[in-house]
């Protein structure tokens, strides 16, 4: 199982947990598994089969975006969802 | 028992003099930074002038600040005094502190003097300047250059609220010379939980103008210029064109921040990024050509029900004066070139957790702004976003 910290605009889709667990060897299984288990989450982190452009995901602090994107192998590492946040006020 | 004269001329019998033309050769050949000259007088004679490039300590202090100064204990030193005498008995301490390579230069400044060499005058700081800033002179990496380089600086803060708040607070009172503000709002009851530049008093008074009046009695040698505007691609170039070595970005919206993101790599200016909602910021640092910019990091701005603003989503209040304060010491350490900057890692920080990690940024080739081919090559007004970046103009 991999942890993914959920970013705090997402925890209402989650039952307002900040770290949940989901299965699989890519990131990509583990997303769609973690789709499955909340389904609010799909059209937060799919567009059209991809990863939506407005959610960042890092894979044991790395962008996945940067290694192999979706394809990328979780290999025990932990994940973080992250989307922009403007607040500065 | 020796006399003083006797004791010196032991201490002068074991230690290494140089000459002043000697010294005045090697000061030429130190462009490459191999001798360093350290100047032991007190600070008044320090001030009427000094060997090019020596660095500061009054003998009263060397022993307990030459490792600070000069950790290296195989560099080459040349000390220096008025005439001689103290330089001779601080170089043979710094022969017993373990520096191998320390020469005292005979006849001190007075003798350099008049042969005519080079000297310069340091910007000295006033009495009340070096009172004011006595914490940070104590520094080796401020001190009294670094005082006077933040006394020099330029930074543009955008927005006066949450996180300008402390940001400018204590950028105001690192005695940062200039700092901007842009900010259109007026100070409303609902701010005052978090944004502690103002107060109950200000209330319904521009921003700007109260966050200037706090900062000018918190410390006068900072001077505020103040935008009371929204930042607009109309106003963007008049505001940046007053030049800035440093902006800090705490606005609350993300057309803003494009907009402060386009506008910093296009004039190469340094953005110490933060961001705040409920119990939790993100931190870092965008330096145009050496690292990501914030197009690098979101390409596209989440839509609008994943992005609330703290309006809508609330904060903690400590939490800007946290997130903030980081920025704020970002910003010192890249006008002083000190320090490792956030630049290529994004921190989060999670109140409730307290907890930070660090995720890794990386620059995008294909960024439309700073990639490789770019795309947005002037500045657009994002409305609010709606699933993605709408143009109005």
């Amino acid at each position: 199982m991999t942890a993914v910290r959920i970013p705090p605009t997402l925890r209402g889709e989650v039952g307002g947990e900040r770290q949940v667990e989901a299965d699989g060897a890519s990131v990509r299984e583990v997303l769609e598994d973690l789709a499955r288990r909340y389904p609010a989450l799909e059209s937060q982190l799919f567009e059209g089969g991809q990863l939506a452009s407005f959610v960042n995901v890092y894979l044991g602090g790395e962008d996945v975006r940067t290694l192999d994107g979706l394809d990328t192998a979780v290999d025990g590492h932990s994940m973080i969802l992250l989307p922009a946040m403007a607040g500065g006020s | 028992m020796a006399s003083y004269r006797e004791l010196l001329q032991q201490v002068k019998g074991e230690i290494d003099e140089i000459g002043a033309a000697d010294a005045r050769e090697r000061l030429a050949a130190a462009d490459g930074g191999a001798t360093l000259f350290l100047d032991v007088r007190e600070l008044d004679e320090w001030d009427e002038g000094t060997v090019p490039g020596a660095i500061h300590v009054p003998r009263g202090q060397l022993e307990s600040r030459i490792e600070g100064l000069v950790p290296d204990r195989d560099r080459e030193l040349v000390v220096y005094c008025s005439g001689g005498s103290r330089s001779a008995f601080a170089a043979k301490s710094l022969g017993e502190l373990g520096y191998a390579n320390v020469t005292s230069l005979a006849g001190g400044f007075t003798d350099w003097k008049r042969n005519g060499f080079p000297i310069e005058t340091p910007q000295a700081l006033t009495p009340p300047q070096r009172a004011r800033y006595s914490r940070h002179l104590l520094i080796p990496e401020v001190g009294e250059a670094g005082q006077q380089k933040l006394l020099s600086s330029r930074v543009l803060l955008i927005g006066a609220g949450g996180l300008g708040s402390p940001a400018s607070l204590y950028l105001a009172a690192a005695g940062v010379g200039t700092l901007g503000i842009v900010d259109a709002d007026v100070v409303d009851d609902s701010n005052l939980q978090r944004q502690i530049i103002h107060s109950t008093k200000r209330l319904g008074e521009p921003k700007v103008e109260s966050a200037r009046e706090t900062i000018q009695a918190l410390n006068p040698d900072v001077e505020v210029k103040a935008y009371e505007e929204r930042l607009t691609s109309e106003n963007v170039e008049r505001i940046m064109g007053d030049g800035w070595d440093v902006i800090v970005d705490g606005a609350d919206n993300f057309p803003t921040r494009y907009l402060v993101n386009d506008a910093s790599v296009w004039h190469d200016v340094p953005v110490v990024h933060g961001s705040i909602y409920r119990f939790e910021g993100q931190v870092t640092v965008f330096k145009p050509q050496e690292g990501p910019c914030y197009r690098c990091l979101f390409p596209t701005p989440p839509p609008p029900e994943l992005a609330p603003s703290c309006a809508e989503g609330g904060v903690l209040g400590v939490l800007p004066g946290i997130i903030g304060s980081l920025q704020a010491n970002e910003a010192l350490k890249l006008l002083l070139g000190i320090g490792e900057s956030l630049q290529g890692r994004l921190l989060l920080f999670d109140a409730l957790a307290t907890t930070f990690d660090e995720v890794s940024v990386k620059r995008d080739p294909a960024c439309p702004v700073c990639g490789e081919s770019p795309t947005v090559t002037e500045y657009v007004d994002y409305v609010e976003f709606c699933a993605g970046p709408k143009v109005t103009s």
